[in-house]
């Protein structure tokens, strides 16, 4: 319902950009629907981030979350890849740049935070909310641990605990929904000293990002990652170095997750129609020829008792005939 | 039957019965470790592996194989074909049978269980495939438990709930089939979501008709396989329509299933094509589809066709017993084989034995249901009450 409201919106707003400039709007992407107007997305410049953790410290901490088997000062966990856990929801990893072995790349992982969500389109009971503010957040009241929104989302982002025996959660970045509500920055990005991580309205972030390539073009490699991943997401990356060096897919296209199933999903009421129908005629349709078989039944038998009935009366009467005729 | 086939049907059920205890005890065990220790007790699932064998197989595999009860009903009540009236019940008895076990597994593997009405009471997630498999699965096992029950009632000597439910037969089965054509298909379309995930020879825009065509093969080749362990172990229930069908019933099944199996070859041939994929079949992974293509699809169908054009029965038995193979061995490509192809092999899912241990143990419910109802209620023949009701 919302989604189909969502693309009507985007629709009147393509209609209404195209009627205004002249061109389609979309037509690079196919996309309509650009995000909740004035919500807000994270900007990621990996050619400032070090490395230091203090952003998975933040976030350990105003999430709650319990504290990790090494403590954060301690550097070695980067030598390993790493990916979102029940305990830590977003990870800093590090990579070689090929081209620069001796000056590593860092990249911050954490829920990418789609405009048209895989995780709320699968969720079977809508457990899942893509919020005004951007953020996607998770409501666990209602939440039956199907895990499929695991198997949806294209970053592998949302995880789950296996070893809660009552009470198990997907656990995963709120992009600090409490904390944007009530006006604070995300743990995040309030924390990094370099300020790697830049909070603000998505397109002005798009907008910076772009200027920023065009002004340094040698240090950034021109794209801005999630501007159309997946049909866009509210955490932008732009990098010196290409996506993939730093473990992001490439390949996912710009299709927003919700339309990888529309298809399918829009054949429902058209089985749910037709087949009653088809299967009413092919039933009719057996019905009637063993009615009929059934009539050219009976036919052939009433014949053939007619038959057998009449065959001695036209015997005698045959002799009885042929007698007189003998006679006169 | 022989003095000599009834000690060795006694024999082989005391082995049986062995088997099943140990089972029982070890699933029962495993249950009490699973609902006291969560999900990490028992299982090796992880958050990038989060669908395991209680999904491929318990879930994927059940639904599958449980198709018989549609295709058999709708074969003989829509299509007319009443010679094949005697394969019904069984068919629908290991429908039944099937989707409850199916609804049974998913109490292991969600989560949490109790839930598990939520999407229907508490809130819709109308855009989710998921939704639509179990809102399918809910309506159709109820249609399955009427289909079934007059079987039960006629055990029960309640003549007047029987007949009322057997008035319904037209209506459910076109809802059965109304049902099964949307959630079979849809088991696969869950997978759509995953392009990235899932290896671009198992992921084709067209895997809800891939899944829907292989139920019918399944469906199909159950009933075969049922009816042969049937004749083996409960041919003393039988009546003498039941057995005099039951070849015609091995020859007509096997006959559908080498058409479907060839035009499912096809489709799947024309799934290459279309995807142009044809450059991952040089690779490892393109090997494999191409065991699963040829040894599990190719193969039955073929062998099905000489089994019927040389009325070999033998033959046919077999080759069914290889197309539900087949079919398992496609599901668990989808699920876990060619899911998350792409991450190294020491992310990758291989089941506990725990895992393995309740799957086991679910099958084995089935076995114990299906011998108690088979031995006592008509299933394997018509109640002499009813003789002249078909």
């Amino acid at each position: 319902m919302s989604i189909s409201r969502r693309k009507f919106l985007g629709w009147v707003g393509a209609a209404g950009l195209s009627a205004t400039i002249g061109k389609s709007a979309t037509a690079s992407t196919h996309k309509h629907f650009t995000g909740y107007p004035g919500s807000f997305a994270v900007l990621h410049d990996t050619t400032l981030c070090v490395g230091c953790r203090s952003c998975e410290t933040a976030c350990n901490k105003v999430n709650d979350l319990p504290s990790p088997d090494k403590p954060f000062a301690d550097l070695s966990v980067l030598e390993k890849k790493r990916r979102t856990t029940t305990k830590a929801f977003t990870v800093v990893n590090k990579y070689n740049d090929p081209e620069r072995p001796k000056k590593p790349v860092f990249f911050k992982k954490q829920c990418n935070h789609c405009l048209e969500p895989a995780c709320a389109s699968v969720c079977f009971v809508r457990a899942f909310t893509k919020t005004k503010t951007g953020a996607v957040i998770y409501d666990s009241s209602v939440c039956v641990g199907c895990r499929y929104c695991m198997v949806a989302c294209p970053f592998e982002i949302p995880t789950y605990e296996y070893d809660q025996v009552l009470t198990p959660r997907i656990r995963k970045c709120t992009m600090c929904y409490p904390r944007v509500s009530k006006g604070q920055l995300p743990g995040c990005v309030e924390v990094c000293p370099m300020e790697a991580l830049t909070f603000g309205k998505r397109q002005d972030l798009i907008n910076f990002a772009k200027q920023r390539i065009q002004k340094y073009p040698d240090r950034y490699v021109d794209h801005i990652y999630g501007e159309h991943e997946m049909g866009g997401t509210s955490w932008l990356y732009i990098s010196g170095v290409p996506f993939k060096e730093l473990g992001m897919r490439e390949d996912l296209g710009v299709t927003p997750a919700p339309e990888l199933t529309a298809g399918a999903l829009s054949s429902v009421p058209m089985i749910v129609g037709l087949w009653p129908v088809l299967l009413t005629g092919l039933y009719a349709v057996s019905k009637r020829k063993e009615k009929i078989a059934q009539t050219e039944q009976e036919n052939a038998v009433a014949l053939a008792l007619d038959k057998a009935d009449a065959s001695p009366q036209s015997i005698i009467s045959e002799a009885t005939e042929s007698q007189t005729g003998e006679e006169s | 039957m022989t003095e000599e086939t009834i000690a060795e049907n006694k024999s082989f059920f005391n082995l049986f019965n062995i088997c099943a205890g140990i089972v029982v005890v070890i699933g029962l065990y495993i249950t009490y470790l699973r609902f006291t220790g969560g999900l990490a007790a028992v299982t090796n699932l992880s958050d990038n592996n989060p669908w395991g064998i209680w999904i491929s197989f318990d879930l994927l595999c059940g639904v599958a194989l449980a198709a018989g009860g549609y295709v058999t009903s709708a074969a003989v009540y829509l299509f007319g074909m009443k010679k094949y009236h005697s394969a019904v019940r069984p068919a629908v008895l290991t429908g039944f049978l099937g989707y409850s076990l199916v609804v049974l597994a998913l109490q292991y593997d969600v989560g949490r269980p109790w839930r598990l009405p939520y999407p229907l009471v508490v809130q819709q997630g109308t855009t989710s495939v998921l939704f639509e498999v179990g809102l399918c699965v809910a309506i159709y096992l109820t249609v399955l438990f009427v289909e079934f029950s007059p079987a039960a009632l006629e055990w029960l000597g309640l003549k007047k709930a029987r007949n009322l439910a057997v008035k319904l037969t037209i209506l459910l089965t076109i809802f059965g089939v109304v049902l099964s054509t949307m959630h079979q298909s849809s088991l696969g379309s869950l997978f759509l979501i995953a392009p990235s995930k899932l290896h671009p020879l198992w992921y084709s825009p067209y895997i809800p008709i891939y899944f829907f065509v292989t139920s019918i093969i399944a469906g199909l080749s159950m009933v075969i396989f049922e009816s042969t362990l049937s004749h083996r172990f409960f041919a003393y229930k039988m009546d003498e329509t039941h057995l005099k069908e039951a070849n015609g019933i091995t020859l007509g099944f096997g006959k559908a299933a080498a058409y479907v199996l060839a035009g499912y070859f096809a489709i799947k041939v024309m799934g290459i094509s279309a995807g142009n994929n044809w450059h991952y079949l040089k690779t490892g992974y393109g090997t494999w589809y191409l065991v699963e293509l040829i040894g599990f699809v190719a193969l039955p169908a073929l062998l099905y066709a000489i089994g019927v054009r040389e009325k070999n029965l033998i033959l046919i038995k077999w080759t069914s017993v290889l197309a539900i193979l087949g079919i398992i061995l496609n599901r668990f490509n989808v699920c876990l084989v060619a899911f998350n192809w792409q991450l190294p092999s020491s992310e990758r899912y291989f089941p506990h034995w725990m895992e393995i241990g309740i799957s086991v143990f679910i099958v084995m419910i089935g076995l114990i249901l299906y011998r108690f109802i088979a031995t006592r209620m008509p299933i394997l023949y018509a109640h002499p009450d009813y003789k002249d009701a078909h």
